[in-house]
């Protein structure tokens, strides 16, 4: 600040108001997240308690003998910090570690997996029946009421584990298959020139506009009656598009490439042309120089951009609600059918857990991933 | 580079872009002309109940599904020319509305009430987020640089949480028993239902979109203000430009591109509004276009979809992209031609 001209200087007034406004903005941000996660964890009593103290402390919950005692606390926050700790600094260490065997986007799924593992493990495996015992030793009596009964009766009762899994399987499948297929397109149309590359990226501006309804409109018919379609050109094994992971993968890459190659593009328009124009006079071909020379230099841009594939996957609904049958839904549409039972609070509040193991691991993904992600939005803008 | 190199790396995208985007966009166009409908045939059914001395028969006309050998039921497909864009339009109705100046009844129709809201939506929600995102992005510039990150972790919340997920965290805040309602019934001492009548949804939407994407604005606005020059601003000082006067003709000049950026953005997705919807679950009140579309592709009790509507909407919808999108093309063209 002392490097300031005086006359940029703000009078205190403004900087108190400014300050005041980032602070307003920062509670509206965080709030309606932070209460839906407090809820998470209280029975239903508490959970819509009309005094907002009692759903923070949960006097109904603790009365249940569900609660943390200070030694609990102490245990969740030491564990939340080392979380913390080995999100921001462990992980990048362990994925450059891995660079020699696998490439990077393929470590940070492998590292980001055994960090949510790990903290599951540690959480809810490990700590409970030794802070138990240590409560019951020191006689501790429970000071905040906090029981994990909703995500129990979720995860275990109403196996949205498999909804997880089929989370899962569809996110990993649409960044990987999608990062592969853009940066290939991504490197061509950032070093040609020509005007085939600028309709290609025109057209692709387009599609990223239509709304996705409209593609499920034309994939369904098709999709329900794939088994006749293709019959006569793959005989009787013909399979049913409707309601198969690779099919909703399919979709949503193609839906995603207009937006992976624009911000590729983007990306490897900041690696200087020269760079392959030597690998090319040594003798590499095009591919070799891609593969070899630009992929090294590349990886920050392609983690940044798999992010929002990730991220388009994760959180689509109206395609995977769509294409998918019942036996093989992902998370998010899955909780529309908390939707129709939601009729008493319990409901209600095991729908809110839901809602919370949903975005868990998109918190996780902020938290390590910070500066990708503020460079991905920017990508576009800033560099025109 | 040789063009046939160009084309094996871009080849797998854009075979998939055909394949997955462009084809169903023509199958669609298609569709909405043809009319899937089972076969139905009328037969006559005798039905007979044991009475005394002799049966009493009825006979009654039945209609019913013809099945093939299979048991599947059969269909046809018929050319209907425009009839699904009527009956998703409903000219009749909406001329009679609109010529008496009914406006109740306009939005009686799926359409035209979906078309009101999207296009409200889009165009309420714009500046909002503009301003929203210059704000935030002007105020962190203001604070100590020990505070931005965790500012910015926190305001990237909204905009990386799933749009149902996050549209459902507000609307837990305000249903029956939630805390919000609670807390303004407890100030005002009346009864609030936010979920009974269509404005208040709506301004609940409003706010969510408003919260969801004003991150992204900030953060790339704040991009923005990091380049801004320090000599034009020094220069406006020494001739007496007031900090406001600053604001408008030094720092927002300079941010002008990314505004537009922003707002090309924001108007593709705005009209794309859909998952407000299905959070909030506000179909009985409000209905966008794209959930029009959903609404028609979800199976009924019966089991079927009215596809062709469906497609009908769909086409409808795609109209109305291409019409906003049409400047943005055409000045897309003029820097390439510019740029060559």
């Amino acid at each position: 600040m002392s490097d300031m001209p005086k006359a940029l200087r703000q009078p205190l007034s403004l900087r108190l108001s400014s300050a005041a406004f980032l602070a307003f903005w920062c509670l509206l941000a965080a709030f309606p997240i932070f209460w839906i996660a407090v809820m998470s964890f209280k029975v239903p009593i508490d959970a819509f308690a009309a005094n907002p103290l009692a759903v923070v402390f949960g006097p109904a919950t603790r009365a249940q003998g569900k609660g943390l005692t200070a030694l609990d606390m102490l245990a969740l926050g030491g564990l939340l910090w080392l979380t913390y700790r080995a999100a921001v600094r462990g992980l990048p260490a362990m994925v450059a570690g891995m660079a020699a065997v696998i490439p990077p986007v393929l470590g940070w799924i492998v590292a980001a997996a055994a960090l949510g593992l790990g903290f599951v493990l540690v959480g809810f495996v490990l700590l409970p029946p030794i802070t138990d015992a240590l409560n019951a030793a020191l006689g501790l009596e429970p000071l905040l009421g906090v029981t994990t009964e909703n995500y129990q009766a979720v995860w275990v009762e109403n196996a949205f584990w498999r909804n997880f899994v089929n989370s899962l399987q569809v996110t990993l499948g649409v960044v990987l298959v999608s990062l592969t297929v853009g940066t290939l397109a991504g490197y061509a149309l950032a070093r040609a020139g020509s005007n085939l590359a600028f309709w290609i990226l025109v057209v692709a501006l387009i599609f990223r506009a239509l709304p996705h309804s409209v593609l499920v409109a034309g994939y369904l018919p098709v999709f329900i009656n794939s088994a006749e379609i293709l019959r006569p050109i793959l005989g009787e094994n013909a399979p049913t598009l409707y309601g198969q992971p690779l099919s909703v993968i399919a979709v949503l890459v193609a839906i995603n490439q207009p937006f992976t190659i624009w911000m590729l593009r983007s990306f490897f328009q900041n690696i200087p042309a020269e760079l392959d124009e030597a690998a090319r006079v040594d003798g590499c071909t095009h591919f070799q120089a891609f593969r070899w020379v630009i992929m090294p230099v590349m990886w920050p841009g392609v983690i940044t951009t798999g992010l929002f594939s990730f991220l388009l996957g994760y959180n689509d609904f109206l395609v995977t609600s769509l294409l998918l049958d019942q036996s093989n839904m992902t998370m998010v549409p899955a909780i529309a059918g908390y939707f129709n039972r939601e009729t008493t609070t319990t409901d209600q509040v095991e729908a809110v857990a839901a809602a919370v193991s949903i975005t868990a691991p998109l918190f996780l993904l902020v938290m390590v991933f910070q500066r990708q992600i503020v460079s991905g939005l920017t990508a576009g803008a800033v560099k025109g | 580079m040789k063009f046939k190199t160009f084309a094996a790396f871009v080849a797998p995208s854009v075979v998939m872009m055909l394949l997955f985007i462009a084809a169903p966009l023509v199958s669609v166009f298609l569709q909405s002309f043809y009319l899937t409908q089972p076969v139905i045939e009328t037969v006559e059914v005798e039905t007979c109940t044991p009475g005394f001395l002799e049966q009493t028969c009825a006979t009654a006309l039945r209609t019913r599904p013809v099945l093939d050998e299979n048991g599947k039921v059969q269909t046809t497909t018929t050319f209907v020319g425009l009839q699904s864009y009527r009956n998703v339009l409903e000219p009749a109705r909406a001329w009679d509305a609109i010529s008496g100046f009914d406006y109740g009844a306009l939005m009686g129709i799926d359409f035209w009430r979906a078309l009101r809201f999207t296009l409200t939506f889009t165009f309420i929600t714009l500046p909002l987020v503009i301003l929203a995102g210059l704000a935030i992005a002007l105020a962190v510039n203001n604070t100590a640089k020990a505070f931005r990150g965790q500012v910015i972790f926190i305001s990237l919340l909204p905009f990386i949480i799933t749009p149902v997920i996050g549209a459902l965290s507000i609307r837990w805040l305000f249903v029956g028993d939630g805390i919000l309602t609670r807390m303004i019934e407890g100030w005002t001492g009346e009864d609030i239902a936010v979920f009974a009548q269509g404005w208040s949804i709506e301004l609940l939407m409003l706010f969510y979109r408003v919260w969801h994407v004003a991150p992204f604005a900030f953060v790339v606005f704040y991009a923005g203000l990091q380049g801004v020059n320090r000599d034009a601003v020094e220069a406006a000082i020494i001739d007496g430009a007031s900090r406001f006067e600053r604001l408008r003709y030094v720092v927002i000049p300079h941010l002008m591109p990314l505004i537009v950026f922003i707002a090309l953005i924001h108007l593709m997705d705005a009209y794309r509004v859909f998952e407000e919807i299905i959070g909030f679950r506000s179909e009985a009140h409000v209905i966008s276009l794209q959930y029009l579309t959903y609404d028609l592709l979800t199976p009924d009790d019966a089991g079927n979809r009215s596809v062709s509507r469906a497609s009908a909407s769909a086409m409808l919808t795609m109209v109305g992209i291409v019409i906003l999108l049409i400047p943005l093309l055409r000045r897309t063209w003029r820097d390439h031609r510019g740029a060559h």
